[in-house]
């Protein structure tokens, strides 16, 4: 038993050390795209649009040709969004001899897996894992993502009340939930760390009361001239309602939770001023129709959870991997972070933690009953 | 000080709000020793009923004080007739059934309307109109009390005082007590108990979708599941009260509404519940019949 393990390890050491040193440009050879997600389990509707996002445009790629005369090869693995099997998943990949990975779909996952890209040095694009420490904790540098982190939200919430806003007394409230804590948070701490502004109170309202006055007069005699909320429609119009019962003009800013019509329509008069967070409307990007059509034309149904984030990072890394002309992975990443490409969200580049620029929410305001992007 | 103001009339409010209901919790629970849990729903169903009825008579360009009168008139007499429906199918028949089944019939009755009225009407929340204008008398105080604030205190104190009168004073209102103290023997004496307790539906019912109109014209929105919390909340606040007990209910629900109120303004509304519960629990430790309730052995 010991021995076969000890042999099966010299033979993945033996395709690590022959993989991973192939500078040599040598046209023939394929480059390999690893895909490790969710393919299969009760949430394989999370990975398969990537893997389909991937597959579309690698086939584009090698119709015209490949990547600097270099075929795409893709190599599928399932990890069922299960952090022991992603391991597996990544070792697998590693000693096929992958150049660079896009995946894995959870954050779960994409955490276990790290740690072996990292020792094969792979660069890797995950389209949807959005744990901030994934970027922040800076351990992996090779580590790239399409898609906001946790926190983007209640960052673009807290730049804008302080420099929008002039924001210098905030009441951070949220609903208790895991979605409006969070963010509440998050929030709490940029703007202590900014020291431009005073948290006055953070506090998480019941939902579904029946009546939220007496955590507005909190409110008013906080002194706060601007609240932040995490949470959801249904409380947000009841406090805004409340506020401005009690005469309260205070600024009041929410987030993707709020940023629904009928909030609006709930609200009424009240909700006329309010700001929201929400991703920007990328539907109108022709990148994004191209290729919400081709996936519709191969698979007869509109495309799924994280497509777009997919189509983003299959075409940086590919975009990236042109423009290093090499595989080797120092030059893959320093393009991607170089490198602007053009995706469903516009151009993007990444920042030197590996969070997307061009990537992240925009400001809207209500504004005669419907919502107006403000920034 | 005048934080303690506001959190005194924000408190205040949130009492009334849940004397509203309480009340009809209260009555089922003293007549026929059922605690009605359908009763929340029926709440909901007076929103909505009013919130159907006001928006008909708007478009036909009825004036609004007109609106909110007949709105109210079409909730209480519509959700009437859902609490005495409810009662002749899910409960007269268990009558003589041991306690737990008309328990679990009344809850299977919340679940049910719950659903019905979420497949006949939407999930989705529909912004309830205020029906009640603010008062330019009143606008000084707008950032303390308003005008609704006030209509749902003034009204929930009129319901209690003329309610305890009509339980007192009136041949229905002796048949009630009559019927409480011992349904056998009111038989015997000719009272008609199923007409008392058909009454006692009526009555708690339409109370409930009068508090229905105003507190959803509060908060300026209704949707299927407010019944279940602000329910449970009522519940809290007649059992803290002394279930079956009038003056009760609405003692308890001030008392909670208090609590709660001081709690987030002193403490932090994170606890508001914590604080609401733990005196629950106090004083029925102490209390175990509630705060003007009467003790008696055999009611659960």
């Amino acid at each position: 038993m010991k021995s076969r393990t000890l042999a099966l390890l010299a033979a993945l050491a033996l395709t690590v050390a022959c993989a991973a040193p192939s500078p040599a440009v040598d046209t023939a050879k394929p480059v390999k795209i690893g895909v490790a997600g969710a393919h299969s389990g009760d949430l394989a509707s999370y990975g398969l649009p990537t893997l389909k996002a991937a597959q579309l445009i690698v086939k584009d790629i090698n119709e015209r040709g490949g990547i600097n005369g270099r075929p795409v090869e893709l190599l599928i693995e399932d990890d069922v969004c299960k952090p022991e099997i992603a391991t597996n998943t990544a070792t697998k990949l590693v000693s096929a001899g992958a150049h660079a990975v896009i995946g894995h779909i959870c954050s779960g996952p994409t955490r276990a897996a790290l740690p072996i890209y990292r020792a094969a040095n792979i660069p890797v694009v995950s389209p949807s894992a959005t744990t901030p420490s994934l970027t922040q904790g800076g351990e992996y540098p090779n580590f790239f993502r399409t898609i906001a982190a946790d926190d983007a939200q209640a960052r673009t919430q807290v730049d804008f009340a302080l420099t929008s806003l002039k924001a210098k007394k905030i009441a951070v409230l949220h609903d208790k939930g895991d979605y409006g804590k969070g963010l509440a948070e998050y929030a709490r701490d940029f703007i202590t760390a900014s020291g431009q502004a005073e948290v006055v109170l953070f506090e998480g309202v019941t939902p579904g009361a029946v009546d939220y006055s007496a955590a507005v007069q909190k409110v008013k005699r906080s002194g706060a001239d601007t609240v932040l909320f995490g949470g959801y429609h249904p409380e947000a119009s009841k406090i805004v309602g409340q506020m401005r019962q009690k005469r309260l003009t205070t600024h009041f800013v929410s987030d993707d939770g709020v940023k629904v019509d009928t909030f609006i329509q709930v609200a009424g008069k009240d909700a006329e001023g309010v700001y929201a967070t929400g991703p920007a409307d990328v539907s109108q990007n022709p990148l994004t129709i191209e290729y919400r059509e081709k996936f519709r034309q191969a698979e007869g149904t509109d495309p799924g959870a994280f497509f777009d984030n997919a189509v983003a990072a299959t075409l940086a890394l590919t975009n990236a991997i042109a423009k290093a002309g090499s595989t080797e992975p120092k030059a893959i990443a320093q393009a991607l972070r170089t490198e602007k490409v053009a995706t469903p969200f516009g151009p993007i580049s990444f920042d030197a933690k590996g969070e997307p620029v061009g990537i992240g929410f925009s400001i809207y305001q209500v504004r005669d009953g419907r919502y107006v992007q403000v920034q | 000080m005048d934080y303690f103001i506001e959190l005194l009339f924000s408190g205040l409010t949130r009492g009334a709000i849940y004397a509203l209901i309480a009340l009809g919790y209260t009555m089922v629970y003293g007549i026929i020793g059922l605690i009605n849990f359908a009763h929340g729903e029926v709440y909901m169903i007076g929103a909505f009923t009013a919130l159907i009825a006001a928006t008909v008579l708007s478009l036909w360009g009825v004036p609004l004080l007109a609106v909110l009168a007949l709105a109210a008139l079409a909730a209480a007499v519509w959700a009437a007739a859902y609490g005495c429906t409810i009662e002749r199918l899910a409960y007269r028949p268990l009558r003589a059934a041991p306690r737990l089944s008309p328990l679990i019939s009344a809850i299977g009755m919340s679940i049910f309307l719950q659903n019905y009225v979420l497949l006949a009407q939407t999930s989705e929340f529909q912004p309830f109109p205020a029906l009640i204008p603010d008062l330019p008398l009143l606008e000084p105080w707008a950032a303390v009390v308003g005008t609704t604030d006030l209509a749902i205190l003034v009204v929930s104190a009129t319901v209690m005082v003329l309610l305890t009168l009509f339980i007192r004073f009136s041949r229905m209102g002796k048949a009630m007590r009559a019927t409480a103290q011992d349904r056998t023997m009111a038989l015997l004496t000719g009272i008609n108990v199923d007409t008392v307790i058909s009454v006692t539906f009526v009555v708690g019912s339409a109370l409930a979708a009068i508090g229905g109109l105003l507190i959803a014209s509060h908060i300026g929105q209704i949707n299927f599941a407010i019944g279940f919390i602000a329910g449970i909340k009522a519940f809290t606040a007649a059992v803290l009260g002394g279930i079956g007990s009038i003056p009760g209910a609405v003692l308890g629900s001030f008392v909670l509404g208090l609590t709660e109120s001081f709690a987030t303004g002193y403490v932090s509304s994170d606890y508001e519940d914590v604080f609401a519960f733990s005196l629950l629990v106090l004083i029925l430790i102490f209390r175990p019949a509630g705060l003007l309730g009467k003790g008696s052995v055999d009611k659960v």
